[in-house]
């Protein structure tokens, strides 16, 4: 019992988390403040829009940190999380969907409007339960880790790696897109669920509600990154690493890789499932597109960007490719295909190891002209 | 009825003589054309006398009776209210109407639709007409006429041309129109004849794939004769499976084109992925490229897409392999041995032709002609009848896939292709220049992407998204046939498609193509290496 | 009935108690035995007809020319490639081609690649610790805690491998020869019963090798060591007993004085004009 809080607990004492719990903290508290006490017609409010905006990019941000702990320390390019994503979101999506009630246009008690609309007469049997919070916040992390667990454990046991990995991921999420499109999945088909009302009880589109899942996303994102920060400081985060660059040798040394590979999977795919699902009540709508591959493989240069193997590069390059999807989407919505294009290249080609790479490169600098930090490396 | 009694009564030489012998500058030189009278007399018979009236143009075996016939059974003729002339109405649309002389075909302008009085025909006759209209082709002396009408009688025989039918069949007939007829008449005798005429038509019917053919039978199988009832069944039987093998025919045609279109899409990345080791997602924006060239062309040489389409063969190959080398320069050849950095910029790059094409050309999708030696289709049988562009693009495939082969086989290229793929600090310390090699290699894998383009042209949209539709198919096909084996790519595209084909009718479109993916899914743990791995230890790297 | 016996004898510690650390049953000798092992590529037979016994503490030199069959070898031993027919033993209870590798290094089978293969990423001091034996599965490693017996255990070793100086320097900046006592360390924190050393001299100065001699002789006797050399100095060095293969078999067996000896090895090295 004791060694297993020690391993959760231990990036509490990094350096590196404390200023990233700090400033995700602190950004908490700030626009919480200027969003309540800040008077509306003040340059400093921020509205209710904006504070749903900021949820979303941290949805993101716990959706990349998810990527780039299988990516970044198992060397495993997953272009499939946004499936776990969507699943996730779907999971939630039900659920509020349940919440509507009799409210809905049709004002069926039970059954979502689209179920009324394609004339289903009762709720499917993978709809039942979702009516009670428990069950359906279970799910979000079962539906994910259970996908992640059969697709891991068929492709990591044939020792499917790299770009075949890739791209079956791919192709896994591109079939999941094609099923949820259907109607007869039950899922909405195109439209997916949406019209949601309430959650726990709190109405959805109030302000509160709003800034109360902001301030829950942050904290997720809070746990989130200190459970990958926990995974990879302790010795299976060593294991993974070496997994990724020597897989044979790992092999030999008596590790079973595939077991390593499936265990981060799964938790990195329950990650995305909780982003998923703190995503779909701030949007409002959940539909198939969340599956598609570019969506995916968006996430992926998200993490270039920031720096893979850092956690908080993930973090930097959610936030900074999104911040910039909503200024160019807004402004010249046809430049920003481009611009993204173009940022997978550039990225790929000149900065490999991201913003995050960047900002360790000036540290060493400053650690190399430190003549006591030098020695001390040395000693 | 009198009509074709009438007609009965002529023999078919003899109207043929007739038709022959009573040719049109014989009319003109007499002072009054008796088809004036003629047409007079159908166009003053009350409804009991239009009988008559028809009966008299058809006995006429005037040339043109054809043509008056059709007007009167398409409502186009009418009589000119003032001079009492019988026309023909070529277009009658808006106030004044367009009409000719149905003497002499020459155009009298137009005139006011008040001024003119429609023949009247009821639907009886209209019907009957149909009947003297097809038995009128039939007696045709051009074959392509003759067939139509013999198809046409499929399920038409009434009580009215069976005996003039009979009689023909008893007359010198081309194989295929005679096969039609027996068919038409056994199709009549089913339903009309006595018990023998029955037994024997169904004796005819046995093994007709024909739709008509078949509704027959069935009607038959609830009629009230049990014996006839039950030898319908045994025919129905037999026509059931022949249909089952058909149907079994053209769901493998329709696999092997689909699976000819997998493999061209995946034969560019095979040798990309397969022989350099790249991951090309701008691979499916080159087959783009390819599809674009093809309308392109088009638009260059308007009226004339067959030989648009021949240049843009040559054309998408140039386009996509010009468009492979500046990707190569420009990012791939800076990735080297960084697989998965090189996947994601060739995604970017992919994002960036899509929406050039979406910006400089259109987002909306472009339609390309397809050309006439191309389009229409190879009739087998009445069941099975092959569609030419997707046979052209079967083909188009195996020869693309021939000269690959040949270039990997036979050339300096292929040689050193496989070299450096084996060992290129080997192959360079031979003198071979690894770079060209590597430029070469893509540039004909992007170039085949265009020919892939090419192709697909003519059997789907050409929009921004083609690639992106391929693209996961292709790497499918890659993964499936064993990368870096060319063969591997050719036999898993068209096994793919067949699958998939096979899989459409009962779980639909989608449903299929999710199944045929989990099945790779699955295939690859039996198989993580394709259907033709490459073996020993240099694979194990 | 054979558990019922053994419950009987209570004189007898029972074989389901006894440590898992060394389940290797060697009571018969040999601790590593191949016999009649077949592997084909795509019809070129890379071993044919394979015998070889390894005894228990031996140290035992493998030596053939190139395409002999010596690593393909080493990967049926150790679970990476399985032959196409024949019988490949550990001691006498374990069959290894039932076995998966992690199942096989976890016996006590620990192997040095031909290249050297490190953790580039790591740590030299990480390096030694994932090779150290261990609770393996998941949720130990990933709760495990670096005891100060641990730690120990890796700096004695550090020690044997010169390396202390580099011991948190990223294994990846480490020199050729570095890295292959790097490896050969990493062997050594996994307490194997049989050490496979896959050229374990490549690139390394003279002053180098002979330390690598002595390390490896010194480890013969506790441990089984396989040693697969190009460098016949450093096999005249260690060996006592030299195995020839040749074409994927069993040439010569003998002393290396034995093996240089004999005509068929001189033809198989020297050409066939010698």
């Amino acid at each position: 019992m004791a060694s297993s809080q020690t391993w959760l607990l231990r990036p509490l004492q990094e350096r590196s988390t404390q200023i990233f719990l700090g400033v995700l903290f602190s950004a908490l508290i700030v626009v919480t403040f200027l969003h309540l006490f800040m008077p509306q017609d003040s340059a400093l409010h921020v509205s209710a829009y904006t504070v749903t905006l900021l949820g979303k990019y941290l949805c993101y941000a716990l959706l990349a940190v998810a990527v780039d702990l299988v990516w970044g320390y198992l060397g495993i390019l997953s272009l499939g999380h946004g499936a776990f994503f969507a699943l996730g979101g779907y999971a939630m999506g039900m659920y509020l969907m349940r919440q509507i009630g009799d409210r809905g246009t049709y004002g069926d008690p039970v059954l979502p409007d689209f179920m009324v609309f394609l004339n289903w007469d009762s709720l499917p049997w993978y709809w039942q339960g979702f009516d009670m919070a428990w069950f359906a916040f279970i799910m979000v992390l079962l539906a994910p880790g259970l996908l992640a667990l059969v697709f891991g454990f068929l492709a990591f046991r044939s020792r499917v790696t790299g770009v075949y990995l890739s791209i079956i991921t791919q192709a896994l999420t591109f079939a999941l897109m094609l099923a949820f499109f259907r109607n007869e999945m039950g899922f909405g088909g195109n439209n997916g669920l949406t019209d949601f009302r309430d959650i726990l009880g709190f109405n959805l589109r109030t302000d509160a509600t709003r800034l109360g899942l902001f301030i829950a996303t942050g904290i997720a994102l809070a746990i989130g990154y200190i459970i990958c920060r926990a995974i990879v400081t302790s010795k299976l985060g060593r294991v993974s690493i070496a997994c990724r660059d020597a897989e044979a040798r790992t092999r030999f040394l008596g590790y079973r890789v595939e077991r390593v590979q499936l265990f981060v999977f799964v938790v990195s795919a329950m990650l995305a499932g909780v982003a998923g699902a703190l995503y779909v009540p701030q949007v409002g709508i959940i539909n198939p597109s969340e599956f598609s591959p570019l969506f995916s493989i968006e996430i992926v240069v998200w993490v270039a960007l920031g720096g893979r193997a850092t956690l908080y590069g993930a973090v930097i390059g959610a936030i900074l490719v999104n911040y910039a999807k909503t200024v160019f989407t807004g402004v010249m919505p046809d430049a920003w295909l481009f611009a993204l294009g173009a940022l997978f290249v550039l990225v790929t080609v000149f900065l490999p190891k991201g913003i995050a790479g960047l900002l360790q490169k000036r540290k060493k600098a400053q650690d190399d002209d430190d003549p006591a930090t030098a020695q001390e490396a040395t000693a | 009825m009198g009509i074709l009694r009438s007609l009965l009564s002529l023999r078919l030489a003899s109207l043929l003589a007739l038709l022959m012998a009573i040719a049109a500058p014989a009319f003109s030189q007499t002072e009054e054309d008796p088809g004036q009278a003629l047409l007079a007399n159908l166009a003053d018979a009350s409804p009991r006398q239009m009988d008559a009236a028809i009966e008299a143009i058809v006995n006429s075996g005037d040339p043109r009776a054809r043509s008056w016939l059709d007007a009167f059974g398409n409502n186009r003729l009418s009589r000119n209210k003032d001079t009492g002339q019988v026309v023909v109405v070529l277009r009658n649309v808006g106030r004044d109407w367009t009409i000719a002389d149905p003497l002499t075909g020459e155009n009298l302008g137009e005139i006011s639709r008040r001024e003119l009085d429609r023949v009247n025909i009821n639907n009886a006759i209209r019907g009957k007409l149909e009947g003297v209209l097809a038995m009128l082709d039939l007696y045709s002396t051009n074959p392509e006429i003759q067939r139509t009408a013999a198809e046409a009688m499929m399920g038409k025989v009434n009580e009215t041309v069976i005996e003039p039918l009979n009689n023909l069949l008893a007359q010198d007939l081309p194989a295929r129109v005679r096969d039609r007829l027996e068919l038409a008449v056994a199709i009549y005798q089913l339903e009309q004849g006595d018990a023998q005429a029955k037994a024997d038509a169904i004796t005819t019917l046995t093994g007709s794939l024909h739709s008509r053919a078949r509704a027959a039978l069935n009607n038959a199988v609830a009629g009230d004769d049990p014996a006839i009832a039950a030898s319908a069944k045994a025919a129905l039987i037999s026509i059931e499976q022949k249909l089952k093998m058909n149907r079994a025919a053209e769901t493998l045609y329709f696999g092997l084109s689909l699976g000819s279109v997998l493999v061209l899409a995946a034969i560019g990345l095979a040798i990309t992925f397969g022989v350099m080791g790249v991951i090309n997602m701008a691979h499916g924006e080159l087959i783009m490229l390819g599809a674009y060239t093809t309308w392109g062309m088009q638009q260059l040489l308007p009226g004339q897409p067959g030989l648009a389409l021949i240049l843009s063969i040559p054309a998408g190959f140039m386009v996509a392999a010009l468009a492979g080398i500046a990707i190569e320069r420009s990012v791939i050849q800076y990735l080297k041995g960084r697989p998965l950095e090189t996947l994601l910029a060739t995604f970017g790059i992919s994002l960036i032709l899509q929406q050039l094409v979406r910006t400089v050309i259109s987002p909306l999708n472009r339609s390309v002609t397809t050309p006439e030696w191309m389009s229409g289709s190879l009739v087998i049988n009445d069941a099975l009848s092959l569609t030419l562009n997707r046979l052209y693009v079967i083909g188009f495939a195996l020869v693309v896939f021939a000269g690959l082969m040949l270039i990997m086989r036979r050339t300096r290229l292929g040689l050193e292709v496989r070299a450096v793929t084996q060992n290129r600090a080997m192959a360079r310390s031979m003198g071979i220049k690894a770079t060209r090699v590597d430029i070469m290699t893509f540039a004909l894998g992007s170039g085949v992407a265009g020919l892939a383009g090419v192709a697909l042209s003519q059997i789907t949209n050409v929009g921004p998204n083609l690639g992106q539709n391929y693209i996961i198919d292709s790497f499918m096909v890659v993964v499936f046939g064993g990368v870096g084996n060319l063969w591997g790519t050719l036999v898993a595209g068209l096994t793919l498609g067949t699958i998939n084909q096979i899989l459409e009718p009962w779980a639909g479109a989608v449903l299929a193509k999710i199944m045929v993916l989990v099945m790779i899914i699955l295939f690859i743990q039996k198989r993580p290496r394709g259907l033709f791995p490459q073996k020993g230890r240099a694979a194990e790297g | 009935m054979s558990m019922f016996e053994q419950l009987a004898k209570r004189d007898q510690v029972f074989e389901f108690l006894a440590p898992a650390a060394s389940p290797v049953d060697v009571r018969h000798g040999p601790i590593l035995y191949l016999e009649d092992v077949n592997v084909s590529f795509d019809g070129f037979k890379a071993i044919n007809n394979l015998n070889l016994t390894i005894d228990d503490g031996e140290l035992r030199c493998i030596i053939g020319p190139n395409g002999a069959g010596k690593t393909t070898m080493m990967d049926i031993i150790t679970g990476k490639t399985r032959p196409d027919t024949g019988s490949v033993w550990f001691g006498s209870r374990h069959n290894l081609l039932t076995m998966t590798e992690p199942d096989i290094a976890s016996l006590g089978i620990g192997r040095k690649f031909q290249k050297p293969t490190v953790f580039e990423a790591l740590t030299v001091f990480e390096n030694l610790e994932l090779a150290m034996a261990a609770d393996k599965r998941i949720f130990p490693t990933l709760t495990a805690i670096m005891k100060p017996e641990y730690r120990d255990r890796i700096d004695e070793v550090l020690e044997m491998i010169k390396l202390k100086t580099l011991r948190d320097k990223p294994a990846g900046i480490l020199s050729h020869g570095q890295k292959q006592w790097l490896e050969i360390g990493m062997l050594l924190m996994q307490k194997p019963r049989l050490l496979l050393v896959d050229e374990p001299v490549a690139g390394m100065t003279e002053q180098e090798m002979e330390r690598t001699a002595e390390l490896l002789t010194s480890l013969a006797g506790k441990q089984s060591v396989v040693v697969v050399e190009h460098d016949m100095g450093f096999v005249r060095s260690i060996a006592r007993q030299v195995t020839v293969l040749h074409q994927g078999s069993v040439l010569a067996e003998g002393t290396m004085d034995q093996v240089s000896n004999d005509p068929e090895v001189i033809k198989v090295y020297l050409g066939e004009e010698a």
